[in-house]
């Protein structure tokens, strides 16, 4: 891969800024269209740009395949995790009223939290299952 | 305006789907669906429905497009010859086609204020986000707060997906043009011991698996 020289420059620019849209995506989707799931896949769209251009063993270094596996659960965990703690406060299981004073501002956390979930689980699965697939082998017969 | 560029979608929607069944290339075909995705995100858009839109356009077109062509990089890029006369999969379906335009004729008119959609919990969600959530978009305070519990169920299940995934491959590579029940068998007990070691691992030791059981197996191919 090392002669094409346009791709490997142009993903080079463009992956920090795939990364941050997929952050803007994420925060500002409170206030437009957006929110963990897109921006989980438009994240794992930067790395999958980065292995198609750089090869599968590079992205590895840089994300290897046991950190994208945590990832995927962790989201999980932390999005159950925020209603056991609503219910540890003494609200109902994904009660967000009840994780800061004013309710509203609670609303404001707990859906902060529950999308960041989404989006590290949305994040790893699609890394995963990328790097599933393009790790395989052909069979040839 | 609106109807022109619904038109104009639709017939290029329709063109589409039509050029993917004709199509015997895969790759090409693939590319097809990234496209046909891309315009049914822009249907979404005409329809106001911009974060179902936004979803389409970053997974339909984008990721499974990729996960498509990782696919056709281990089956290869042409589709086989059916073995099987076309009379029946088109018999079946032209008649659920049929059954499901007979279902729209009950569906109420599009955007209706007196669809039964509008009036069961959508009205408090749409009045009352603003005082109760304090966010602005009411897709999000919906699908996050509103309905927190459905969007975990959703999470765990894209996690569940991941785990189907992986143990499927997993199992390691299959000889093509062999469906013996006796392989599966043999590879489903060998899963056991390699997942301990890892998905690499898991790999390698199915292959060999895989190539045993190729000697055993051929008294029925």
């Amino acid at each position: 891969m090392d002669d094409r020289v346009i791709l490997r420059v142009g993903a080079k620019i463009l992956i920090p800024f795939i990364l941050l849209f997929a952050l803007y995506v994420q925060f500002h989707g409170d206030y437009g269209p957006g929110g963990g799931f897109q921006a989980g896949v438009i994240f794992a769209a930067g790395f999958v740009l980065y292995a198609l251009i750089y090869g599968l063993g590079n992205v590895k270094k840089v994300l290897p395949p046991r950190a994208v596996y945590v990832c995927s659960a962790l989201g999980v965990l932390l999005y159950a995790g925020v209603g056991y703690v609503t219910m540890a406060l003494g609200g109902n299981f994904l009660d967000y009223g009840v994780l800061a004073h004013d309710p509203e501002h609670g609303q404001h956390y707990g859906i902060l939290l529950v999308e960041l979930g989404v989006l590290i689980t949305v994040f790893g699965v699609m890394v995963a299952v990328f790097y599933a697939f393009a790790g395989r082998r052909r069979v040839d017969t | 305006m609106i109807e022109f560029v619904d038109i104009a979608l639709l017939v290029l929607l329709g063109i589409t789907a039509f050029s993917i069944i004709r199509q015997k290339n895969l790759f090409a075909a693939v590319m097809m669906v990234g496209i046909y995705s891309l315009l049914s995100a822009g249907l979404f858009v005409v329809m106001d429905a911009v974060d179902v839109a936004f979803t389409e356009a970053a997974v339909g077109a984008g990721i499974s497009t990729v996960l498509m062509l990782g696919t056709l990089a281990l089956v290869g890029h042409s589709e086989h010859q059916p073995q099987h006369r076309p009379i029946l999969p088109l018999f079946v379906v032209i008649l659920t086609g049929a059954v499901l335009v007979y279902g729209t004729l009950d569906i109420p008119p599009f955007g209706d204020a007196s669809n039964p959609a509008h009036h069961h919990v959508a009205p408090h969600y749409l009045e009352e986000s603003e005082h109760e959530i304090g966010v602005p978009n009411v897709v999000t305070s919906v699908l996050a707060s509103y309905r927190g519990y459905d969007t975990m169920g959703e999470t765990t299940v894209i996690f569940a997906a991941l785990v189907g995934v992986l143990l499927l491959l997993s199992l390691g590579p299959r000889p093509r043009r062999v469906f013996l029940n006796g392989r599966w068998i043999t590879v489903a007990a060998s899963e056991k011991d390699a997942s301990k070691e890892g998905v690499r691992d898991v790999q390698e030791d199915s292959v060999q698996v895989s190539h045993e059981e190729e000697d055993s197996g051929d008294t029925n191919g």
